[in-house]
């Protein structure tokens, strides 16, 4: 013990030199590879642009790693001022009211100018409290689309990507037609063929405003609507239109090695595609089933937001302030979207990026912003507030896989998921109340 | 023969560190999730409720928790079982060898120094259905490879996975094994004129029972506690529940779904099962070794 209270003294030394210079605020995120660089270059440029606070970002590992080893440090009491949560942990971190401080309130309470109306609400919506108060500050976000392989589209004789479902089936067929193995796969197969089917065709995804109006909130993906899609995918599933991949992104093999010619993913996915892709492809926007919906509404967001945890000194949140209304300048925001494919989160980098011409010069990359900007969001789109939403993702990942393999019936399967997920849900409240 | 010490302190004093390191690393985190599980609490630990048994209520109320026991034990004694034959008909040939000894047996125990993780990596894109060449090759053969749908497929894979690092390890228990059989009996039983097959069966393998059944204590354990790293680089418990063991859904439900008191409870049964089964082995099955 003796040895720890030495090791924490000349640790807190340390600590205490450097201090002198400038307050440290510790970041902790999940972005590795070249987001990470980057996420380094913003925090270094912040750094450089003065000498009063100095941000220091720490790479955790995956969204989970890095969700849990901030509550586990927090448990510990050593948890950093600023840590990045994905979306489903959203429910999980707000009903921590001791252990989060709101943005909204941390940047009054430090005197920072915040207009909350120049974010983009479609994005916001999603971490915002009943009143409409912004919670943590969305850093990457994302929302899914329909890439396709152009060339494969040209040998098939389409000239049109497929605005809608029943399209989709029928460009498929012609594709199989002239060789193509799949129509298409997808990736997070829950986040884009429950929760943003549902947000598109407006059809609320769970009770009580999708979980935004309480903790008591029920799952409601087993209507008519939801059934009638995933009895679908089942059975494109069996003629080849549709091809399983697994419960993350790795479909994008299958998308790269030709497989097959179309692909559900993430909007953030449009590097690694371009990157990886051996051929002309296109990005449109998520199909919808026509007839089911008259003007599809927007689609909801993925991806993570800043969490500001409690528990640091004044000045360090005066630091923490600061950092946030750097990220949410326009140019800060504009190369950050540029750079990675996550979507603005301001009007104002949004107009930016246009203004330099960078949809112009990069045919796909606004199909994602113009999706989920679509009409105001109602509270069937606004997002999903729901605990134990992981592992309520992970019950919808076995049940929809057992109408893959054909083993189970898609009424059946999402009805058991329904109650699975609503148990877990019960548990959650019942943790939190 | 017992040693007397002269002191009655000395004997303690010696015992000292292997008993610090059992209480903190062993005691104490299981007499907290012990305790664990008798409570629910949010994530950060903010609040907490004592609940008595219901988080145990629960887990055998869930008809998914029992298969979840089933899969365990298919996996376990495929793994265990898999892992020991072909360590041991590797150690009988490796044996044999005389020139270049030393060679095979380094080459045959580096898989061991592969992290677990990495070995389902590994093992994951040599069987991706899209671009994994042992894919591919079952492909051509006919065999339609998809362990993403397929459940048999996804359990055969994380399987493999498993148990190929594991041959190693086993591999070299069994070889120190062979090489402690006295020469002697077996040119004696040549001289008889037993055939090698006969001379192995007979005298070698009852010889090798106490590596078997170290190894096969070491196996099971193994199969049951130190997979999850495999399991979540591979199939992540799917597809459906086909690979979810019971040590991944701790982790799982623990790590991931921060669901503190259920996940306690489950390790509290985990415990239960490899003191069981550990009394279990040494009762039943030890009688048959013969040590010497």
């Amino acid at each position: 013990m003796h040895k720890f209270k030495l090791a924490s003294v000349v640790v807190g030394m340390s600590l205490a030199s450097s201090a002198f210079a400038a307050t440290e605020v510790e970041w902790w995120h999940a972005m590795g590879g070249a987001n990470g660089e980057k996420v380094n270059e913003i925090a270094k440029s912040f750094n450089d642009s003065q000498d009063a606070y100095s941000v220091k970002p720490v790479y955790k590992g995956s969204y989970t790693e890095t969700m849990t080893s901030a509550i586990a440090a927090f448990r510990a009491k050593q948890q950093p001022a600023i840590v990045q949560v994905f979306e489903v942990g959203t429910a999980s971190m707000m009903a921590a009211k001791g252990a989060i401080y709101p943005v909204h309130q941390l940047m009054r309470e430090s005197g920072q100018p915040f207009d909350e109306s120049t974010y983009l609400s479609a994005v916001t919506g999603y971490y915002t409290s009943s009143e409409g108060k912004m919670l943590s500050m969305p850093f990457n976000s994302s929302t899914p689309v329909l890439y396709y392989n152009k060339d494969l589209f040209k040998k098939a004789g389409i000239t049109q990507a497929p605005k809608t479902w029943q399209e989709v089936e029928t460009t498929a067929k012609k594709l199989q037609q002239s060789g193509v193995s799949c129509g298409f796969t997808t990736a997070w197969q829950s986040w884009v063929h429950l929760e943003n089917l549902s947000s598109r065709h407006n059809v609320p995804f769970a009770s009580l405003d999708n979980g935004f109006g309480g903790l008591k909130t029920e799952l409601t993906f087993n209507g008519p609507l939801q059934v009638a899609h995933v009895k679908k995918m089942g059975e494109w599933q069996k003629n080849g239109v549709f091809s399983y991949s697994g419960r993350t992104n790795d479909g994008a093999a299958k998308f790269y090695s030709q497989e097959c010619a179309m692909f559900t993913e993430s909007s953030a996915g449009y590097a690694g595609i371009k990157r990886n892709a051996k051929f002309d492809f296109g990005v449109t926007e998520l199909p919808y089933w026509e007839g089911k919906v008259k003007q599809p509404s927007n689609t909801i967001i993925g991806g993570a937001s800043l969490w500001v945890l409690q528990g640091h000194s004044k000045e360090e949140y005066r630091g923490v302030a600061s950092f946030l209304s750097y990220l949410s300048r326009a140019s800060v925001q504009a190369d950050w979207h540029q750079f990675s494919g996550y979507l603005p989160i301001t009007k104002a980098a949004y107009s930016l990026t246009k203004g330099q011409g960078f949809y112009a010069a990069n045919p796909g990359t606004e199909t994602g912003v113009t999706q989920m900007t679509t009409g105001t969001p109602t509270a069937n789109t606004k997002g999903l507030r729901l605990g134990n939403f992981v592992q309520i993702r992970g019950v919808i990942d076995e049940e929809l896989e057992s109408v893959w393999s054909g083993d189970v019936d898609a009424q059946t399967a999402l009805n058991t998921a329904v109650k699975r997920g609503n148990a877990l849900l019960r548990k959650f409240e019942r943790a939190n109340d | 023969m017992t040693v007397t010490f002269p002191q009655k302190g000395l004997p303690w004093l010696l015992l000292l560190p292997q008993l610090l390191v059992t209480a903190i690393f062993f005691l104490w985190p299981a007499e907290q999730a012990l305790e664990q599980a008798f409570y629910q609490e949010d994530a950060f630990g903010l609040s907490r409720e004592f609940v008595g048994f219901e988080n145990f209520i629960e887990l055998f109320t869930d008809p998914l928790y029992y298969q979840s026991m089933l899969t365990t034990l298919f996996f376990s004694f495929s793994v265990a079982i898999l892992g020991m034959s072909v360590a041991l008909l590797l150690a009988v040939m490796a044996d044999r060898v005389i020139r270049g000894k030393l060679a095979y047996q380094t080459l045959l125990i580096w898989p061991y120094a592969v992290a677990p993780a990495l070995a389902g990596v590994l093992w994951w894109i040599l069987f991706d259905p899209s671009m994994g060449p042992i894919a591919l090759w079952l492909e051509s053969a006919g065999v339609d490879w998809n362990h993403y749908l397929n459940g048999n497929q996804a359990m055969i894979l994380v399987v493999i996975a498993s148990t190929w690092k594991q041959i190693s390890y086993n591999f070299l228990f069994f070889l120190a094994g062979l090489q402690a059989v006295p020469r002697s009996l077996i040119e004696a039983a040549s001289i008889d004129g037993a055939s090698p097959f006969k001379r192995f069966w007979t005298i070698v393998f009852p010889l090798l029972s106490p590596t078997t059944f170290f190894l096969l204590v070491v196996n099971l354990v193994y199969a049951f506690f130190e997979t999850f790293g495999v399991i979540d680089a591979t199939t992540k418990g799917g597809p459906g529940q086909s690979t979810n063991t019971l040590v991944y859904k701790v982790f799982e439900d623990g790590f991931v779904g921060l669901d503190l008191g259920g996940s306690a409870a489950q390790s509290v049964v985990l415990m239960g099962i490899v003191g069981l089964m550990t009394v279990i082995q040494f009762r039943f099955i030890e009688r048959k070794v013969q040590y010497s």
